[in-house]
């Protein structure tokens, strides 16, 4: 029996002129319907090359190049997509899994109206005739919010608003009913009224068509506001994973740690300075060895042995549901995070 | 961390990086009245000048010395452009801005040479910003050649001294912009703006193209240099949780026009113009506790409108809930209601002081 | 859309009487001041001083200068009535003036000659942009393989090989060596196969040049525009490969080749001066490189009208075709 969407081991490896870039390296997570996903991470850690992968765009895009080596599994839906035939991915496409992305603007065709964009959507994976596919483009967009919607659907990208146009993409995402919803950074370059706006239009969506949504953020505020499963990436792995209330109130992971502690915060006093995480991101050609984190942790001596240069931590269970990649006890993280980080956020 | 005074200046010694709010009477180090930047617009047959996008209109405003004043707004408000107006990267359409109390609105370039190393800019981009074809010694350096300063001790040493000041390592005088990370990026361009020791640092969105772990160290480090250098800043932003961190006293933008402009504390606690209190109730909450008890926000419909035709009277008056008659018909004024607190709304939030903590979630 | 098409015609006309006083001024002001007597020139090597006069008197080269420019200029749009000594000549509208050698009127000389450069250009235009296209289409979607490094070598080569060569060794090789094909050129009127069969090597080493061109330029464009944030989510609505590549990347493909296209095109019906002379067609290329040769300044002053012409109108066609394809740019 596997969950509706059931990464395993998931690595995605991009050959270069420099070496092996290991963008995800071992990545897993279950994802039921009616749930939401929130993978947090920065650039670089991986999140969007697990979405791509499993639409299984990855490699699109890469033409003739020495292409993109996947491997492990996604299943969705019971079906497993790595070994399933391209052509049969695609059906899926757009159908079972869709997507939305960060920039509307430049992910709408400039030259096509959003009526014909949405349309078109519709019409590759039903057989109707182009009038009942542009009233579904109406229905759809009225969904979502936009006025006016028999007059809009004939208007280019650029006569929309920022705001409006993540609409128009998101009605075109899910003119299909799809029962996964993978959002990358969908509100991250839109203003913050208009966020407020796209937020709750996703969770209202959710909530209406039951399907699985897993939203990828480098906002944590964003997650916390719309996830119930929270995954902290770095370095292509997960560090990270457990209920959205465990990670931002019980986290164990240093990174995760430093993550809260990067971040000015409206909701509570004004910090006296902020903690960052010392250092930049990880190679992801060059990994360090061990722990990939043990360069910026600031605990990285604290478990013996030398341990956290040398082997990899897995992830274990430290609570419900709840995993932590890091060579810490139990203890030692809960002591650690009660005494030294928790009152300095 | 010891910086040798500017040899050549009368400048005031440093002063604390706080300046209380109601320190009204020091000198205004920049002082800027009626400030306004159209773009004219062409159209038809003749190129005739069809409008206008009123980028920046009529803004008032003093940053005093040792302060930060946070400038915040949504995209269109007009933010950078004021940014580009008090550095004189732009030519204001009306207005003045003075320095120091000396009207620079129309010097010519010769004339602004002697400021430019008073009036320093941070840009938003670490990785346009640089050229890509010049070493970070070059990057760094090029400020001395452009004034003819001849720093104590050489070019070279005083550009590894600000290397290491921005917390990068002095050996990396010969390499290339692309050797380095965004963040390590944005600490060159900071090393650039501090070279002349400054008065003024005008930064636009300093942190926004950085990722969060890095945002903290960039944010940290401007803190640092300001105490340490007594910098005066003006930090444009467009994320409330960064200008409320850094700054002293905050202008929120809408439109191109300063709709409210008060110290942090206050404006965050009890803000008074209903888009200040909209604005700060969209940021979401990193704390899924209370993502369920979301009573207090305030959603606004649609988006920012068009500063080609803003909106008539209050330009915020389209998006407003508490909008009435007046609002579409009569511009409020920015206006003191209170002691350091200028609001511009017909229909003020928490109206009586002391107003109570604003409630959120 | 209305008004930008007004607008850039008028434009377009403005810029034309610009371009006739310029090349007046170029054609017959500038020798002048740099010593040669056009006069003399007309009328030839060994020209008694009476012969000159008459000459100088019936061109108008005594007046001022800006009664000439009107002259010329009022020739151009209304005709002009060349008259001296009691002889009259009416040169109608367009009057480019006469030819110094053959003395006859410039304007039928270049009319004879226009369809044959037309047929070269269109024709070769055609073929270059069927093939450079493909070529580059292909090569950007086998990016790296045999294909594409051979595709390129062959375009580099292209490229850099002047016509002179190209168009020798194919009249060497196909037309003498192994006499497939004619090299004479034969008029339209006469017979469409012999016309055809004299095109066909013009043709082809006209649009080899350009085709390598295109297909460059195509596939550089092709693999940026594959690299968008449009062609991702056409992918992720699951399109086929080939309606994501040949209508959503087509599509934006285009347009810097359309641009491409009209200068080209606008360009060569001034004369593919290599081509035509290389296979010994009787296009405007050719009469302006002989013009050129002889002293010839009315021909050569005609052609480079013509020239200018074409390049504006043109001009003006792809940005008509871009406000077509790009709706961004329709109320620019």
């Amino acid at each position: 029996m596997t969950a509706f969407l059931d990464v395993r081991d998931l690595k995605v490896h991009f050959p270069t002129d420099d070496g092996l870039v290991k963008s995800v390296d071992g990545l897993s997570f279950q994802l039921e319907k009616g749930r939401t996903l929130g993978i947090v991470g920065e650039s670089g850690s991986g999140k969007s090359v697990t979405s791509l992968a499993v639409m299984g765009l990855h490699t699109a895009g890469q033409y003739g190049r020495r292409k993109a080596r996947i491997s492990g599994e996604i299943w969705l839906d019971g079906t497993e997509l790595l070994a399933a035939g391209p052509d049969h991915v695609r059906g899926l496409r757009g159908r079972e899994m869709a997507m939305i992305f960060q920039d509307p603007l430049s992910a709408l065709h400039p030259y096509y109206t959003i009526g014909k964009q949405i349309v078109e959507a519709y019409r590759i994976h039903h057989d109707v005739g182009a009038k009942s596919a542009r009233r579904r483009a109406v229905e759809m967009l009225d969904r979502v919010g936009i006025p006016q919607p028999d007059k809009r659907v004939d208007s280019y990208p650029h006569e929309f608003s920022g705001g409006m146009r993540q609409r128009a993409m998101i009605a075109m995402s899910l003119v299909n009913n799809p029962e996964l919803l993978i959002a990358d950074e969908p509100t991250t370059a839109l203003d913050v009224t208009v966020q407020a706006q796209i937020l709750d239009l996703i969770r209202d969506l959710q909530r209406e068509f039951g399907s699985a949504v897993v939203i990828i953020t480098h906002d944590l505020g964003v997650v916390a506001e719309l996830a119930d499963d929270i995954l902290v990436m770095y370095g292509g792995r997960c560090v990270e994973r457990g209920p959205a209330d465990r990670v931002f109130h019980e986290p164990r992971h240093p990174y995760t740690w430093g993550l809260l502690g990067s971040m000015p915060r409206l909701d509570r006093d004004q910090q006296e300075r902020l903690v960052p995480v010392k250092g930049s991101p990880p190679s992801l050609i060059n990994r360090p060895s061990g722990c990939a984190f043990h360069p910026r942790c600031p605990y990285a001596d604290v478990p013996k042995d030398d341990v956290t240069r040398t082997v990899r931590p897995e992830l274990t269970e430290v609570g419900g549901r709840h995993w932590a990649a890091c060579h810490m006890s139990a203890e030692q993280q809960k002591r650690i995070w009660a005494e030294e980080i928790a009152p300095k956020l | 961390m010891t910086i040798p005074e500017r040899s050549d200046s009368a400048a005031p010694a440093p002063v604390p990086a706080t300046v209380p709010a109601e320190k009204h009477d020091s000198e205004a180090l920049l002082k800027v009245t009626g400030l306004r930047k159209h773009f004219p617009i062409k159209k038809g047959l003749f190129q005739r000048q069809a409008g206008a996008v009123r980028a920046v209109d009529e803004l008032d405003f003093e940053v005093r010395p040792g302060e930060t004043l946070g400038v915040v707004g949504e995209s269109g408000c007009g933010k950078s452009t004021m940014g580009r107006l008090i550095t004189r990267l732009l030519e204001p359409t009306a207005g003045t801005v003075e320095f120091e109390g000396r009207d620079i609105t129309h010097l010519g370039v010769g004339a602004m040479r002697p400021l430019r190393r008073d009036i320093q800019m941070i840009f938003q981009d670490p990785y346009s910003s640089l050229n890509p074809r010049h070493t970070i010694g070059t990057i760094v350096g090029a400020p001395f050649g452009l004034q003819r300063v001849s720093p104590p001790g050489g070019v070279k040493k005083e550009v590894q001294r600000l290397l290491s000041v921005v917390g990068l390592n002095p050996e990396h005088y010969n390499r290339y912009p692309h050797e380095f990370s965004g963040g390590q990026r944005q600490r060159v361009g900071i090393a650039r703006a501090l070279a002349l020791r400054p008065k003024l640092v005008v930064a636009d969105e300093p942190v926004s193209a950085l990722d969060v772990s890095i945002q903290a160290q960039v944010v940290n480090l401007l803190d640092d240099l300001q105490q340490d250098l007594g910098l005066t800043y003006v930090i444009i932003a467009h994320d409330l949780s960064v200008v409320r961190h850094v700054s002293d006293r905050i202008a929120v933008m809408y439109l191109g026009k300063i709709v409210e402009l008060a110290d942090r504390d206050s404006l965050y606690r009890a803000p008074l113009h209903p888009y200040t209190k909209a604005l700060m109730s969209a940021v979401p909450i990193p704390d899924p506790r209370r993502k369920n008890a979301r009573g207090g926000r305030v959603l606004l419909n649609g988006d920012v409108p068009s500063p080609i035709s803003p909106p008539s009277g209050c330009r915020f008056h389209t998006r407003c809930w508490k909008a009435t008659e007046i609002c579409g018909t009569t511009e409020p004024p920015l206006s003191e209601v209170r002691a350091g607190r200028q609001v511009a709304c017909h229909h003020t939030e928490n109206p009586e002081a002391p107003a109570p903590p604003v409630q959120r979630g | 859309m209305l008004a930008y098409l007004i607008r850039r015609l008028f434009a377009a006309a403005v810029m034309l009487v610009v371009i006739v006083v310029v090349v007046f001024c170029i054609f017959f002001l500038v020798p002048r001041w740099a010593g040669v007597d056009i006069a003399s020139s007309f009328v030839g090597k060994q020209a008694d001083p009476a012969a000159v006069a008459a000459v100088r008197e019936k061109l108008g080269l005594g007046d001022p200068i800006h009664v000439q420019v009107w002259e010329f200029f009022r020739g151009v749009f209304a005709g002009r009535t060349y008259a001296a000594g009691g002889e009259v000549t009416h040169c109608a509208a367009p009057c480019f003036g006469y030819s110094f050698r053959s003395e006859q009127a410039v304007w039928p000389v270049l009319t004879d000659r226009l369809p044959v450069t037309l047929g070269l250009a269109l024709g070769a235009a055609v073929l270059w942009v069927v093939v450079g296209v493909a070529a580059g289409v292909l090569s950007a979607l086998k990016r790296g393989s045999l294909w594409d490094r051979g595709a390129m070598v062959v375009a580099l080569a292209g490229v850099s090989l002047p016509i002179y060569f190209t168009g020798l060794l194919s009249l060497a090789v196909f037309a003498f060596g192994l006499d497939w094909l004619d090299a004479q050129y034969v008029p339209l009127e006469q017979s469409f196969t012999g016309w055809l069969g004299g095109m066909i090597l013009p043709w082809v080493t006209l649009a080899f040049l350009y085709a390598a061109m295109y297909a460059r330029i195509t596939r550089a464009t092709m693999l940026e525009v594959l690299g968008e944030d449009y062609i991702r989510t056409a992918r992720a609505k699951g399109l086929r490969e080939h309606t994501v590549v040949g209508k959503h990347a087509m599509r934006s493909t285009m347009t810097p080749l359309l641009t491409m296209l009209g200068m080209d095109l606008g360009a060569l019906i001034g004369g593919a001066i290599l081509t035509e002379s290389t296979f010994n067609l009787p296009g405007l290329g050719r009469a302006v490189l002989d013009a050129t040769r002889n002293q010839d300044l009315p021909v050569v002053l005609g052609v480079t009208l013509i020239t200018s012409l074409a390049v504006l109108l043109a001009n003006l066609a792809v940005d008509v075709l871009y406000a077509v394809i790009d709706p961004r740019v329709r109320l620019a």
